[in-house]
C-alpha cells in the first residue's frame, strides 16, 4: 500500500458484492494523483475472504448480495438526505452547494467525508438530471448509502446514456418530453450528486421533515423524492 | 431466510451494533463481513455461542492491545474472528487468506483507475 496517497477505489463488475467492498475505505483522503487502483488493508483482507470462500463453496456471490441487500438502507451515515433537505430550505447554502458541492457540505461540520470532488446538478422543471457509474467506486455511499444492484450493471451504464428516458420509464418513472434528461457519468475525478426539486404541500416543513422524504434513488435521478402522506 | 438467519445472529451477539430495526453498517464492507458470517454459519461452521467466544476473545486480545474500544473498530474485530474461525476450522489457512490478499493488492496495482479489479492467475505469482 501507499501510506498518505490513498487515490482510487474500483468496484469489480464481475463480482458484483465487491462492489460494497470497494466502495468501502478506511481513508477517504482521494487525492487522484495515481493512475492505478487500489485498495485498503481491509478491504484486502475482505475480498480474499470472500474468493476463497467462494471458491471453497462456502459462499456463494448472489446470497451474500442479497444479505447486504437487505441492509442497504442500514449502511453508512446516509447524509445525502439531510444535504438535500437543508438545500431546500436554505437559498443561500442551496447556491453554495450548486457552486461547490464538496466545500458546502464541508461546512456542515458533522456531515463527513464527501470526497474532493462532489458536483451537485439540480433537477429543475425543465431539466431531469441522472448519474450514472458503474466501474469506478467514486459511487459517494456515504451520503447515499449502498448503490441499487442494477445501478453497477454494465447494461444500465450503457443504456442510460442511450435511451435514458427509456431506462427511467423502466424504474417507472416517467419524465415528460418537454423536459430535458441530462446524464452525468462519473468519473475519477467527479462523483455527483442530484438535488431533486422539493415536493410540492410540504411548505414550513423542517428539515428533519423535509429529509425523510428524500430517497437515495431520487439522489441518483433514478426516482423522485417521496410525496408527502405517501408510505415511506 | 436471511432475515431470519440475521434476526438469529443479532439475538445470539448482543454486542452487534444495531438500531431497532437490527444491525446497522458504519461502511458496505462492515456489511460484507456480517453477511460472511451469517453464511458460514448456514454452512455449519460454526454455532453462535461459538462465535460470541471467539470474537468476544478478539476485542479482549485487541483491548489489551491498546484499542481504544470507540466502537469503530468492532467490525476488524468480526473479521478478525472470521479469519481465525475460518483458519481453526479448516476452511483455509491463514497462509492461504494472505496469498489471495496478496494477490488482490497485485490486482489492484495493475489495474488502470475506472477500470473493474479482477483476480487472474499471474496476480498469484
Amino acid at each position: 500500500m501507499f501510506p498518505g496517497t490513498t487515490a482510487h477505489r474500483r468496484v469489480s463488475t464481475a463480482n458484483d458484492q465487491n462492489a460494497y467492498l470497494a466502495a468501502m475505505s478506511q481513508d477517504h483522503d482521494h487525492h487522484h494523483d495515481h493512475d492505478h487502483s487500489e485498495l485498503s488493508e481491509t478491504e484486502l483482507r475482505v475480498r480474499a475472504l470472500e474468493t476463497v470462500l467462494t471458491e471453497k463453496g462456502y459462499v456463494e456471490p448472489a446470497a451474500l448480495d442479497a444479505i447486504i441487500q437487505a441492509y442497504e438502507t442500514k449502511i453508512g451515515p446516509h447524509n445525502g438526505a439531510r444535504v438535500v433537505a437543508k438545500a431546500w430550505t436554505d437559498p443561500a447554502f442551496k447556491q453554495a452547494l450548486l457552486e461547490d458541492g464538496s466545500k458546502a457540505i464541508g461546512t456542515l461540520g458533522h456531515v463527513s467525508r464527501v470526497g474532493d470532488h462532489l458536483v451537485v446538478v439540480e433537477n429543475t422543471p425543465t431539466r431531469h438530471n441522472m448519474v450514472v457509474c458503474t466501474l469506478c467506486s467514486c459511487y459517494p455511499w456515504e451520503m447515499l448509502g449502498l448503490p441499487p444492484v442494477w445501478y453497477k450493471a454494465s447494461p444500465y451504464r450503457s443504456r442510460a446514456v442511450k435511451d435514458p428516458r427509456g431506462v427511467l420509464a423502466d424504474f417507472g418513472v416517467s419524465v415528460p418530453k418537454d423536459i430535458e434528461i441530462r446524464v452525468w457519468d462519473s468519473t475519477a475525478e467527479t462523483r455527483f450528486l442530484v438535488l431533486p426539486m422539493r415536493p410540492a404541500g410540504t411548505e414550513g416543513w423542517s428539515e428533519e421533515q423535509l429529509a425523510e422524504l428524500v430517497t437515495r434513488d431520487s439522489m441518483i435521478g433514478t426516482g423522485f423524492p417521496r410525496t408527502p402522506g405517501a408510505p415511506s | 431466510m436471511s432475515s431470519e438467519a440475521a434476526a438469529a445472529a443479532t439475538a445470539a451477539i448482543p454486542s452487534i451494533p444495531r438500531d431497532d430495526d437490527g444491525p446497522v453498517f458504519r461502511a458496505p464492507w462492515e456489511a460484507q463481513a456480517f453477511a460472511m458470517a451469517l453464511t458460514l454459519h448456514d454452512h455449519g461452521v460454526f454455532t453462535w455461542p461459538e462465535w460470541a467466544a471467539a470474537l468476544a476473545s478478539e476485542i479482549k486480545r485487541a483491548q489489551e492491545a491498546g484499542d481504544p474500544d470507540t466502537g469503530e473498530t468492532y467490525y476488524l474485530h468480526w473479521l478478525a474472528t472470521l479469519e481465525g474461525l475460518v483458519a481453526s476450522k479448516g476452511v483455509a489457512s491463514m497462509d492461504t487468506l494472505h496469498r489471495y490478499r496478496d494477490a488482490w493488492d497485485h490486482a489492484a496495482d495493475r489495474t488502470p483507475h475506472g477500470r473493474p479489479i479482477e483476480l487472474r492467475d499471474e496476480d498469484f505469482r
